[in-house]
């Protein structure tokens, strides 16, 4: 296993009261395998991508739990180790390129910094990697671009500045978060397209955390739903999709348009997703869900009703949800 | 046949940047700078049937924003008219151009910038109809009430500011003010786009309660084919400032008819589609400061031959109801 997160707790100590982000989560992800982590905003998935990579300020805490990076533990790791892992065996991809971007640097200086941070090598070698690199994302003419500055690349060009600086290193794991909301679609199937065959040729982990369940379902070979701060269910793509277990899953996969259903009325979930601040008691989709029963007061364990499908349910649909 | 609620002919919005006093200086010294136009809209004729929901997709930068604008009175067209009931805005007297100003009514992409932060929800609503004449003041409580519910919001909460709601709850407060001035044509500007999913599905759905309700026409614009799809009768699809297909709803789907229109349905991602190999489109959209010539897809069409390049297609019937706007018809 290229990643396992087990039990994750990332918490908040605000002056308001204690924000569980992270409360409880587990998944693994192999070598080469993409990992689509689904939720609403304020879900927690963003805050899990962050504790991962050791990016998590006061007032947040990780509390407890374990992540391991090919066996090796990252929670209480020094700030010194964090960065050896960081940029080199753990990269991230950011929604808005700008924010991996120096907006001041050459696109070359930011990219041969970050070989050069993690391994001896001439600066000649670095810049032919980095136009390897560029080359890789489907940058035309990257000898020039090497030269650019941020500023002067499209949105699109620049996320692929972003995702080649995240694969110079080859790291063990990448971690995307929303990496193709703010481009358009064309774009954002070029993106998606290169991400994919990068990760297939270097056998790089990728977990692409998005509320988009229609491009997890172009990218993903498996996914995670989280809410409220724990994955609710998770399995293969297509299992997932074609037979959800949790209500949420259904409700959510019933609320996205699609081309069998239109003009019908969409399903929708009543309501809204839960304060973190303040969660219910048992089951936190509990005073949404269409099938809640006394039993949902307590709190729903994980199960395996299904080979490869795991759900956090009492009354998980049985037949899987119908689209 | 019925006129059209409202149409555009040869809706034209350009933005220009004249030189300042510096520029025209190095310009005389013979630097190399000029003025800089953009053609935002470049003559857009398009034509909405009352009770009709229109889908306007495009990809950013296409124009499908400004042409919104010029259809709700926000921005003045350059060239070209907005005809409203069969009568041009720009030559309607004052007081049939007020009435036409509220008879066509915007909601936003975003719920947080396009409230008044420092006015109360009920204030918000009821600003408009009291001023217009709607409702008498001794009516505008009720009136209110009577909205807030329409569009799903609790009238008890109508004391409070627009921060003390969620995404979804101001988008509806967007949408009861719109309607509070009665309206029978909206225009709504990436009105879900930033909402979460289960949230855009409720606010789609409000969107087919209310014309089913109040007989309402949409112009629909948005980025996200599959919500086009679910709501729309018929899809406009713009590229760098012009129409390159219109259709209904089934056959834009179906058959597509322009490789940009075939181009965006193959690329957007959808649900029924795992983990396939993705063919992409090459390249960019150019920069509408500086079009291509002719079609302005041409460089990125997979079918361009010369022509493409020299001559700008025509945007004609196809087939019944059906419009493109490509060399390969012939």
């Amino acid at each position: 296993m290229t990643l396992t997160v087990s039990n994750l707790h990332t918490h908040f100590f605000t002056r308001a009261g204690v924000v569980k982000a992270v409360d409880g989560v587990d998944f693994q992800i192999a070598p080469g395998e993409i990992l689509g982590l689904v939720g609403e905003s304020g879900s927690g998935k963003s805050i899990t991508g962050f504790s991962i990579m050791g990016l998590i300020d006061d007032p947040g805490r990780i509390v407890s739990g374990s992540i391991r990076l090919k066996g090796e533990e990252l929670v209480g790791a020094s700030e010194d180790a964090m960065r050896t892992v960081r940029g080199n065996r753990i990269a991230m991809i950011f929604q808005d390129p700008m924010m991996t971007l120096n907006p001041v640097l050459r696109v070359d200086t930011q990219m041969v910094e970050a070989i050069r941070a993690h391994e001896k090598i001439s600066k000649r070698d670095a810049l032919a990697r980095c136009r390897d690199a560029l080359g890789m994302v489907g940058i035309p003419a990257p000898e020039e671009r090497l030269r650019a500055y941020p500023h002067q690349l499209s949105g699109g060009m620049r996320q692929r500045v972003a995702i080649a600086i995240a694969f110079l290193n080859e790291p063990d794991l990448i971690i995307a978060d929303e990496p193709t909301t703010a481009l358009d679609v064309t774009i954002q199937s070029q993106i998606i397209h290169e991400a994919q065959s990068l990760c297939k040729r270097t056998g790089t982990a990728l977990v692409w955390i998005t509320h988009d369940l229609a491009v997890v379902a172009g990218i993903a070979d498996r996914i995670a739903v989280m809410y409220a701060g724990r994955i609710v269910e998770t399995g293969d793509i297509d299992a997932v999709i074609d037979t959800a277990l949790h209500p949420y899953t259904v409700g959510l996969l019933g609320s996205v348009p699609t081309s069998n259903r239109r003009g019908e009325r969409l399903t929708q979930i009543p309501g809204m997703p839960p304060n973190v601040m303040n969660l219910p008691k048992g089951c936190a989709f509990g005073e949404r869900c269409p099938r809640r029963s006394s039993e949902c007061d307590a709190e729903p364990l994980i199960t395996e009703p299904r080979p490869a499908q795991a759900v956090r349910c009492f009354h998980p649909h049985g037949q899987g949800g119908k689209l | 046949m019925t006129t059209p609620i409202l149409e555009t002919r040869n809706a034209t919005k350009r933005f220009s940047r004249t030189l300042d006093f510096a520029a025209k200086l190095a310009q005389r010294l013979g630097a190399n700078v000029s003025d800089e136009t953009v053609h935002a809209v470049d003559g857009v004729d398009l034509q909405i049937m009352p009770g009709e929901v229109v889908g306007l997709v495009g990809e950013s930068g296409c124009g499908k924003s400004t042409l919104g604008r010029m259809v709700a009175g926000i921005l003045p067209p350059t060239e070209g008219s907005i005809v409203f009931n069969g009568v041009d805005i720009a030559a309607m007297d004052a007081k049939a151009a007020r009435k036409a100003a509220l008879e066509i009514q915007m909601i936003f992409q975003d719920p947080f910038a396009s409230l008044n932060p420092r006015m109360r929800v009920d204030q918000i609503i009821g600003e408009a109809p009291l001023f217009h004449g709607i409702v008498s003041r001794a009516e505008l409580s009720d009136y209110v009430d009577d909205i807030m519910r329409r569009t799903g919001l609790d009238p008890s909460l109508k004391r409070r500011y627009p921060h003390q709601f969620s995404g979804g709850q101001r988008q509806r407060i967007g949408i009861a003010r719109a309607l509070a001035v009665k309206p029978r044509f909206l225009v709504c500007d990436e009105a879900i786009a930033a909402l979460d999913v289960s949230i855009q599905a409720q606010i789609i759905n409000l969107f087919v309660d209310l014309r089913e309700e109040l007989d309402l026409t949409y112009l629909f614009i948005s980025h996200d084919l599959s919500v086009v799809e679910h709501i729309s009768d018929r899809v406009v699809i713009m590229y760098l400032g012009r129409v390159v297909e219109s259709a209904p709803i089934a056959d834009i789907f179906d058959a597509p008819n322009h490789p940009y229109t075939v181009a965006l349905l193959n690329e957007a991602p959808r649900l029924d589609q795992r983990n396939r190999n993705f063919q992409p489109v090459k390249g960019e959209i150019p920069s509408p400061l500086d079009p291509p010539p002719g079609c302005h897809f041409h460089p990125r069409c997979p079918h361009a031959h010369a022509r493409c390049s020299a001559e700008r297609p025509v945007l004609r019937e196809v087939a019944p109801g059906r419009l493109s706007a490509c060399h390969l018809n012939d």
